[in-house]
């Protein structure tokens, strides 16, 4: 028995339940209060929890994520919204060198329990500067945990398992998936971190992917269904840690893999995931891994180009051709 | 953390009042004992660095001490300090032991973060001290967050975040200054001044170089501070302490000091003239006090005898504690990366 809810009332929800959980839980950042949210992911809070609790912040992303940082280390719980992860760039000071670095320092003295969360990757003709993805970025760092991803119910299971964990949490979630419904559990549940989701199970090809690339790669398996390829579809939720091991068991079965990523080629998610596969499936392998990334460019606004630079079910069906050797 | 006692001006005092203790002789052997401590632990550090028992950076706090002594004796318990990576002082003003210090610069295991902080990194939670940050000027908004959180939590407490001249120039200072001032956060801003970002002058950073009056843009008391006496370090933290702690928000204190030592011990500083560390050494805080003390009549040359030989013994058992302790086990690698003890870490 579930509800329909859109992911950014999954979020706030899943947000909702552990302020009203624990006092020391807040939300800070750009518009998160009296603005509703930038998309709106906080509309209400600040009625129901009050100025204190759910906090505006001015522009100045280095300064509030740093103020998060020092309320964790001193015993709260912050949840710190960047309006797009773009922004948080700003901020990388924070999250890198002291959120990530923090428990190491201080061997064990200090703990960092922070939630940074926000919207990554394209969203439309945004340009350069507002279309990027940094799960490859942060999901480098040791110290951090880094989740990515836009179906409602793993949302708010996750974002609820993120603001209680003790370690800092990055969150990854998507502009225009924010209106993206499904179905939630009306009881109260948690989504562990660093577990993947087999969302369609296949046995001639695995897809693995993540965040919104989830719904280009379930596209491209229906189609595959009617050219007679079996694509099991990978959603890997969480970025670090990595669930090699669902990957990899998936693998061994279908023995074939793509891997779809909007994150750029060079030294990301992709690239890490083919090690992972050739490591502990190589003997599997019916073909080389192929991945789909976005463009190896900067991302411009012209739409010809936007449609250009992403992955999308025909780069994913020419993928899996490939690695099934129907490209011929 | 020393109580204040400050003492009356009309008790009866023997000596001529020119020269007497403006506070308790128990406060001033209290600063001393702190000051000279600090001044033994950096001189066996910097020994030990030469004699390759510490590695990496060591920014010694020389000259700075009476910052330390000064502030402590100002606060209360409940209140936090974080400041950057010359912070050996502050530190062992918390509470932190010579000891554990010590080893810590040995990358010992026995060391106040088991080795795996070194130089710039000491931290104690028991002390509420939030360590040594090595990012210039990263840990200005950090300890405004740490204040933030009094105020939510609703105490009495205050958060010192202290800085060098170096970090008054990057934008964090001000990103944290206008939080701190529109939230009226419980923080008392520190700009140790010690003239020399790295081999930089301050007369070379900014065309505004009274650093205390970038507070002035917020709105913020700001003010500058003689950073070579522990009284007059005193007297500023206790009121700018009464002003936090009303619920006025934050206060700047920008405190002029200087360092004898280079910035690192790689650091000749061919920047500065022989002159003018000279005329500085003439106001080594440490001497300074030491002649307060005797000036006044109040102290004798025996018991600050007994506060040094007592220190240098202090100082000698924690180097040959640290020396003799042992490194981190290799398998340390892998603890305090995550709180979650069973993290599956990227081995192979």
């Amino acid at each position: 028995m579930g509800k329909v809810l859109q992911l950014r009332e999954a979020l706030r929800e899943g947000m909702a339940e552990e302020m009203r959980r624990d006092e020391n839980v807040f939300i800070m950042g750009e518009e998160v209060a009296e603005y509703n949210g930038a998309y709106k992911v906080t509309k209400g809070m600040l009625d129901e929890f009050g100025a204190k609790r759910v906090i505006d912040t001015p522009i100045a992303e280095l300064g509030f994520a740093g103020i998060g940082v020092g309320a964790a280390m001193n015993g709260l719980r912050p949840v710190i919204e960047f309006m797009t992860w773009n922004f948080a760039v700003l901020a990388f000071d924070q999250i890198v060198n002291n959120a990530a670095k923090t428990l190491s320092q201080s061997a064990g003295d200090f703990k960092c329990p922070i939630v940074f969360r926000g919207p990554s990757g394209s969203a439309g003709q945004l340009a350069q500067q507002h279309s990027q993805t940094f799960e490859s970025w942060l999901g480098n760092t040791p110290g951090l945990k880094v989740i990515s991803c836009i179906d409602p119910a793993d949302a708010k299971g996750l974002i609820k398992s993120a603001i209680r964990d003790d370690d800092p949490v990055c969150m990854m979630e998507s502009e225009i998936m924010y209106g993206y419904k499904g179905e939630v559990p009306e009881d109260e549940y948690l989504v562990p971190i660093g577990v993947a989701a087999v969302r369609r199970t296949g046995t001639d090809v695995t897809i693995v992917t993540f965040n919104k690339m989830i719904i280009e790669a379930m596209k491209a398996a229906e189609e595959l269904e009617g050219m007679g390829i079996s694509a099991e579809v990978i959603d890997l939720r969480t970025i670090r840690p990595l669930d090699h091991k669902t990957i990899v068991e998936s693998v061994r079965e279908t023995d074939r893999l793509v891997v779809v990523d909007e994150s750029w080629p060079l030294y990301g998610v992709s690239a890490e995931i083919a090690y992972e596969v050739q490591r502990y499936a190589f003997d599997y392998l019916d073909a080389p891994v192929v991945r789909v990334n976005s463009a190896d460019t900067s991302l411009p606004y012209a739409p010809t180009l936007v449609a250009g630079y992403l992955p999308n079910p025909e780069k994913i069906i020419e993928a899996v051709r490939s690695v099934t050797y129907q490209n011929t | 953390m020393v109580a204040e006692s400050k003492k009356k001006s009309d008790t009866s005092t023997k000596k001529n009042s020119k020269h007497k203790l403006a506070y308790s002789k128990e406060q001033y052997l209290s600063w001393y004992e702190l000051m000279f401590r600090i001044r033994k632990f950096e001189e066996a550090a910097l020994l030990a660095y030469n004699q390759q028992k510490i590695r990496g950076f060591l920014h010694v706090y020389i000259g700075q001490e009476a910052i330390a002594a000064g502030m402590e004796s100002a606060l209360i318990p409940g209140d936090a300090i974080i400041t950057g990576y010359r912070q050996h002082g502050t530190a062992i003003g918390r509470g932190c032991t010579t000891k554990e210090c010590m080893a810590e610069l040995f990358g010992k295991a026995t060391g106040v973060n088991k080795g795996k902080g070194g130089s710039m990194h000491f931290f104690s939670k028991e002390h509420k001290y939030f360590g040594g940050n090595g990012i210039v000027g990263a840990q200005i908004p950090i300890g405004t967050g740490i204040a933030f959180a009094e105020k939510y939590k609703g105490t009495n407490n205050l958060c010192v975040t202290m800085f060098g001249d170096g970090a008054a120039r990057q934008g964090a200072l001000h990103e944290a200054f206008n939080m701190g001032m529109t939230w009226k956060l419980p923080v008392l801003y520190v700009c140790e001044n010690n003239q020399y970002a790295m081999g930089t002058s301050v007369t070379r950073t900014s065309n505004v170089q009274d650093i205390y009056k970038l507070g002035l843009a917020y709105d913020m008391p700001s003010e500058q501070v003689d950073g070579m006496r522990p009284e007059s370090v005193y007297e500023a933290v206790k009121k700018a302490a009464v002003h936090i702690r009303s619920g006025k928000g934050p206060y700047f204190l920008e405190i002029k000091t200087y360092r004898y030592k280079g910035h690192s011990v790689s650091d000749p500083g061919h920047y500065r003239t022989r002159e003018e560390l000279k005329s500085y050494m003439e106001k080594d805080p440490v001497k300074m006090v030491e002649k307060v003390m005797l000036d006044s009549g109040e102290i004798t040359q025996e018991e600050l005898d007994n506060i040094q030989t007592a220190i240098k013994a202090e100082i000698k058992e924690a180097v040959k504690f640290a020396d003799e302790s042992p490194f981190p086990a290799p398998e340390e690698l892998y603890t305090d990366n995550y709180s979650q003890p069973d993290y599956p870490f990227m081995k192979d």
